[in-house]
C-alpha cells in the first residue's frame, strides 16, 4: 500500500476551506473501480490538500479520468459502473448512499469539450446559482457579473450577455463553463483535460483562471499534458495501468521522482 | 438552499412519476387493442372464412375468401406499380441527383408525399382513375395504395444508398462498370436488407388502409379477379361489416381484423430486424 | 498486336477488347435508359404531388363556382336535400379533434421519449421503444373498430365524471355538457391522441438519445436533476426536431380518416361541447362519399378534400418556417 505524506500547508487565515489546513480535504481510502467486470482503479490511496492544485498524469486508459469521476459521483449515470472503497470528503464518505444533489453543489466539474447549455451566456451561469439559492433580480445580476469577472470573460461578453452561449470561441466557451461551476461556489473543482481542445493563448488564461481559483476552492485536474502539469500545480500524482505510482510536490516529481515508472514517462520514454 | 433543493427534488420525484406513467400509457393502449383483437378475432376463426365468399345480408353463411384474394391482388398490384417507380426514384435521388437542388427539392416534395393524409391519394385516384372510366375498379385502388407506399420505398432507398460507402462505389467504377452496372450490381446488393427493410415498412402501411379504397377499389360482395371492377378487400369488409347489424357480419370483420393486426405486426418485426441487421453491418 | 496499334484503336474510340473501357454502344445505351428511367421515377414523384393538388381542384370545381370560397368555408349548412353545403362544421371538427389529440399525445411522447432515453433500466428500453412504436403499424381501422366496439363504452362510463369534473367551470365548463354517450368529439380525440404518440414520442427519443453525453454530464455534474436536465437542456437542445415531430404528429391527426370515422357520432351539426358527435373533414367524406347522389354534392365533398389540403400543407409551411427561424436565433446550435 501507498500512502503518501504531503508537506503542511502553509498558514493562509484569509483563504476558507477545511476547518484544519493540514487535514486532507480529500482523501481516498482503498479504492478500486470497475466498467463492468474491467478493474479500472486498483486499490488506491491518496490525499488532497484544501486549496492547492493537484494534477493527475498518466497515459491514456491509466484511469486517471475514471478517478476524477468518482469524484463526484458522475460515474452513477452509467450502470455497471462502480466503486468500492472509501473517498472522504471532510471526513464523510461521498461513496455511501446519499444525495448527489448535495454533493455535486459541493464538488463541481469542467470537462474535455467545452459544453455550454442551449441558452444565453446569461442563463448559463445563472442556471446552475438557481439550483441552490433563491436570489432577487438584481442579486442574481450581480453573482453573474462576479462569475464572468472572475473567470476574466466579463469585458469579452458585457453587453451580449443575452446571446446564445454557443457563439461563443471554444476558449470562451470552456471559461464560461469553469464559471459556471465556480458560482455554485463548489469546495472542489474537477476538470478533465480542460484544455485539451484549446488553443495555447486560450490555455493560458485557463490555467490563470485556475491559478486565482485556488483561494476559494480546491482543484484536481487531470491532463496529459506534463508542461500543464509543471505549471499550474503544486502537486503531481502519476498514474499507470489503474494503480497511483507515485504523488509529490510538482517540482520534486518532476525534477526527481522516486519512482523509476515515473522517470521513464516523465522523460518520454513511453506513453 | 435546502428550501430550493428540496422543491426541486419534489418536482424531480413528480416528473419521473409522470414519465414512468407516461410509458405505460402507449404499451397499455397496445396490449388492449391487441388483446380486444385476439380475443373477439379468435372466436371467428373458422375455415370457411378462407374458402366461402362473404355472405348476403341477413344469411348465414361465413367466409371472406373473395376479400383475402382481392386484397392480395391489391397488395399485389400496388408492389407492382410502387417498388418500380419507388426504388428508381431513390435511386436517382442517392446516386444522380445527391445534394443538388432539384434533389432535395424532390426529397422536400416526397416528405409532403409521405405525410400527406390517405384520403386525398384516395380523392387523386378517383379523380383520375374512377371517375374518367366511370366506375370503381381494384387497379384505382392499387394505384392508391402504390401512390401511399411510393414515398417510404423513395426515402428509405435514397438513404440506404447513402449508408453505402463510395469505395465500394468508386473499386466498381474502377473496374470500368458503368453506372447502371455499378448502381444495380453493387450498391443495391450492399444496400439490399435496407431497400426492402423499407418495402416491407412500405407494405404494412398500406395492408390496412380504408380510407383511399373507399373512393377507389370499393367492395364487391362475389368473387373476382377482374382488375377493372370493383374488388372485395379486407378494410372495406372490416369497414362494412363492423357497423352492420348481423353478428355473424360482426364477428367476420373482428377476424379479418384480427388476421390483418398479425399480418402487420410479423411485418413490422420483420422490417424491425432487418433494420437492425443494416446497423450492424456498419 | 503491337501497342502502337492498341494506341491507335483506343484513339478511334473501338477498342473492342479492352475491359476498362465502357465503350460498347449497347452498355452506353442501357446506362443511359437506366439513368432516364431513374429521372422519370423521381419525376412522377414530383409530379403526383401535384397532380393529386390539380385532380382535386379540378373536381371541386363545380363547388367552389357555387358557394365561393369564403361562403363555403364560414357556412354551417350542409343538406344534401337542398342540396346547400358550407364547410364550417367540418373544418372546426377537424381542428378541434386534432388540437384535443396533441394537448394529450405532446406531453405523453414527451414523457415516453424520457422515460426510455434517461431512466429506464437497460434492458427495458427497447421493448418499450419497441411496443410504443408498434402502435403505430396498427391499421387505422382497427383503431376504429377496437374504439366503436370497446373503448367508448369504457369511456361513456368516465364521461359523465368529466361533465361533473370540468363541467362547472366556469367558461370551460361548456365544452363538457351534455348525455355520456361515449362517441363524440373527445373520444375521436383522445383515439386520435394514441395513434400520434407513436410518432411524436419516436422522434424525441431519437433526439434525445442523440444528445452528447458530454453536455448531459455536465449538467448532471453541476446538480441537476433528471427533470431538469430534460427541461432546460435537452429540449432547448433538441428543439426544432422535437418541433418537427409534433407537427409530423399534427399532420396524422389531421388527415386520419377511418379510426375517427367510427368514434366521432358523425354529426353535420356543430355542438359546443366536446362531449357531443361531431364531424370532420375526412369523416364526413368516407362516410357520405359513396352515397352522394348528385354532382354538386360531390363536387362538394371533394371541396371539403382540398380544403384539407390546405390547411396540411400550411401546418407544414408553419413548422418548416417555425423551425427556420429558431434555427436562425440559435446561430451555430444543432
Amino acid at each position: 500500500m501507498l500512502n503518501v505524506a504531503l508537506p503542511p500547508a502553509p498558514a493562509n487565515p484569509a483563504t476558507g476551506g477545511g476547518p484544519d489546513r493540514n487535514s486532507p480535504k480529500l482523501a481516498v481510502r482503498n479504492l478500486n473501480f470497475y466498467y463492468g467486470k474491467f478493474h479500472a482503479i486498483k486499490n488506491i490511496n491518496v490525499e488532497i490538500r484544501p486549496n492547492t492544485v493537484t494534477a493527475f498524469i498518466g497515459p491514456s486508459g491509466c484511469g486517471k479520468s475514471t478517478l476524477l469521476r468518482v469524484f463526484n459521483r458522475i460515474y452513477d449515470m452509467y450502470p455497471g459502473q462502480r466503486a468500492e472503497g472509501e473517498v472522504l470528503l471532510d471526513g464523510e464518505n461521498i461513496l455511501d448512499p446519499q444525495s448527489f444533489l448535495k454533493l455535486r453543489s459541493k464538488v463541481g466539474m469542467v470537462f474535455q469539450k467545452p459544453t455550454p447549455f442551449p441558452m444565453s451566456i446569461y442563463e448559463n451561469i445563472a442556471f446552475g446559482i438557481r439550483l441552490y439559492e433563491k436570489l432577487s433580480r438584481s442579486e442574481m445580476d450581480d453573482r453573474v457579473r462576479q462569475a464572468l469577472i472572475g473567470a476574466g470573460l466579463w469585458h469579452e461578453v458585457e453587453g451580449k450577455l443575452n446571446q446564445s452561449a454557443l457563439r461563443l470561441s471554444g476558449g470562451q466557451q470552456q471559461r464560461l463553463c469553469i464559471a459556471r461551476a465556480l458560482a455554485i461556489k463548489p469546495e472542489i473543482l474537477l476538470l478533465d483535460e480542460p484544455c485539451s481542445a484549446l488553443d495555447p493563448i486560450s490555455t493560458a488564461k485557463i490555467e490563470e483562471l485556475m491559478y486565482l481559483s485556488k483561494e476559494n476552492c480546491t482543484l484536481i485536474i487531470v491532463t496529459h499534458n506534463m508542461q500543464q502539469a509543471a505549471r499550474a500545480s503544486e502537486f503531481t500524482a502519476f498514474m499507470l495501468n489503474g494503480e497511483l505510482i507515485e504523488i509529490s510536490e510538482t517540482t520534486q516529481m518532476f525534477t526527481k521522482p522516486s519512482d523509476k515508472r515515473t522517470e521513464d514517462y516523465i522523460t518520454g520514454r513511453f506513453g | 438552499m435546502s428550501w430550493v433543493v428540496t422543491r426541486r427534488r419534489i418536482v424531480d420525484a413528480i416528473s419521473k412519476v409522470f414519465m414512468g406513467l407516461a410509458a405505460v400509457v402507449g404499451v397499455f393502449f397496445l396490449f388492449w387493442i391487441m388483446w380486444t383483437t385476439l380475443k373477439f378475432g379468435i372466436t371467428g376463426m373458422h375455415w370457411t372464412l378462407f374458402t366461402q365468399d362473404t355472405p348476403p345480408p341477413g344469411t348465414d353463411g361465413f367466409g371472406l375468401r373473395n376479400a383475402f384474394v382481392g386484397s392480395l391482388i391489391l397488395l399485389g398490384l400496388s408492389l407492382l406499380i410502387g417498388v418500380p417507380v419507388g426504388l428508381m426514384a431513390g435511386t436517382w435521388l442517392a446516386e444522380y441527383g445527391f445534394h443538388s437542388r432539384t434533389a432535395n427539392t424532390v426529397r422536400f416534395i416526397n416528405d409532403i408525399m409521405l405525410s400527406a393524409p390517405s384520403i386525398e391519394i384516395g380523392l387523386f385516384a378517383y379523380a383520375i382513375m374512377v371517375s374518367p372510366m366511370g366506375h370503381f375498379s381494384a387497379l384505382a385502388g392499387s394505384l392508391a395504395l402504390a401512390v401511399l407506399m411510393i414515398p417510404i420505398i423513395v426515402r428509405t432507398t435514397d438513404e440506404m444508398l447513402g449508408l453505402v460507402g463510395n469505395d465500394v462505389r468508386e473499386a466498381a467504377i474502377a473496374l470500368g462498370a458503368p453506372n447502371s452496372v455499378v448502381i444495380t450490381q453493387v450498391t443495391w446488393r450492399a444496400a439490399r436488407a435496407g431497400i426492402i427493410t423499407g418495402i416491407l415498412i412500405g407494405l404494412a402501411r398500406i395492408t390496412g388502409e380504408t380510407a383511399p379504397l373507399l373512393f377507389t377499389a370499393l367492395n364487391n360482395q362475389y368473387f373476382t379477379t377482374n382488375v377493372f371492377s370493383p374488388m372485395a378487400n379486407i378494410p372495406m369488409v372490416i369497414f362494412q361489416f363492423a357497423l352492420s347489424p348481423y353478428t355473424n357480419w360482426q364477428q367476420m370483420a373482428w377476424a379479418a381484423a384480427f388476421i390483418t393486426v398479425l399480418f402487420v405486426l410479423v411485418l413490422s418485426i420483420l422490417a424491425r430486424w432487418l433494420a437492425g441487421r443494416v446497423q450492424v453491418q456498419k | 498486336m503491337s501497342s502502337l496499334d492498341t494506341a491507335a484503336r483506343i484513339e478511334k474510340g473501338s477498342a473492342p477488347a479492352n475491359p476498362k473501357s465502357s465503350g460498347k454502344p449497347w452498355r452506353l445505351s442501357g446506362d443511359s435508359l437506366f439513368h432516364t428511367a431513374a429521372r422519370l421515377a423521381a419525376f412522377l414523384v414530383v409530379a403526383t404531388l401535384f397532380a393529386t393538388v390539380i385532380a382535386i381542384a379540378l373536381d371541386s370545381w363545380l363547388s367552389i363556382k357555387t358557394f365561393g370560397v369564403w361562403n363555403f368555408l364560414k357556412s354551417s349548412e350542409w343538406n344534401p336535400v337542398t342540396s346547400t353545403f358550407g364547410a364550417f362544421p367540418f373544418i372546426i371538427g377537424t381542428l378541434v379533434s386534432s388540437a384535443i389529440a396533441m394537448l394529450l399525445a405532446v406531453p405523453i411522447s414527451f414523457g415516453t421519449a424520457l422515460f426510455i432515453s434517461e431512466i429506464a433500466p437497460y434492458w427495458m428500453r427497447r421493448p418499450i421503444a419497441g411496443a410504443v412504436e408498434l402502435l403505430a403499424a396498427i391499421p387505422s381501422i382497427v383503431y376504429g373498430l377496437w374504439g366503436l366496439v370497446v373503448f367508448a363504452p369504457v369511456f361513456g362510463q368516465i364521461e359523465p365524471w368529466i361533465s361533473n369534473t370540468f363541467g362547472v367551470i366556469p367558461g370551460v365548463g361548456v365544452l363538457f355538457q351534455g348525455p355520456p354517450m361515449g362517441i363524440g368529439m373527445l373520444t375521436a380525440g383522445v383515439i386520435l391522441a394514441i395513434m400520434i404518440l407513436p410518432y411524436i414520442s419516436s422522434v424525441m427519443r431519437d433526439v434525445f438519445m442523440a444528445v452528447p453525453w458530454s453536455l448531459r454530464e455536465s449538467a448532471y455534474a453541476m446538480g441537476c436533476t433528471t427533470w431538469e436536465v430534460a427541461w432546460h437542456i435537452m429540449l432547448p437542445y433538441t428543439r426544432t426536431a422535437v418541433i418537427g415531430g409534433m407537427f409530423l404528429g399534427l399532420g396524422r391527426a389531421l388527415g386520419e380518416t377511418m379510426a375517427v370515422t367510427f368514434v366521432i357520432g358523425n354529426s353535420n351539426v356543430l355542438s359546443s361541447s366536446l362531449l357531443m358527435p361531431g364531424a370532420t373533414i375526412p369523416s364526413v367524406l368516407a362516410n357520405e362519399f359513396t352515397e352522394a347522389t348528385s354532382r354538386l354534392y360531390l363536387s362538394s365533398l371533394i371541396y371539403l378534400g382540398l380544403i384539407l389540403i390546405a390547411v396540411t400543407l400550411v401546418v407544414r409551411f408553419l413548422a418548416v418556417l417555425l423551425v427556420r427561424r429558431l434555427a436562425n436565433r440559435e446561430g451555430a446550435s444543432s
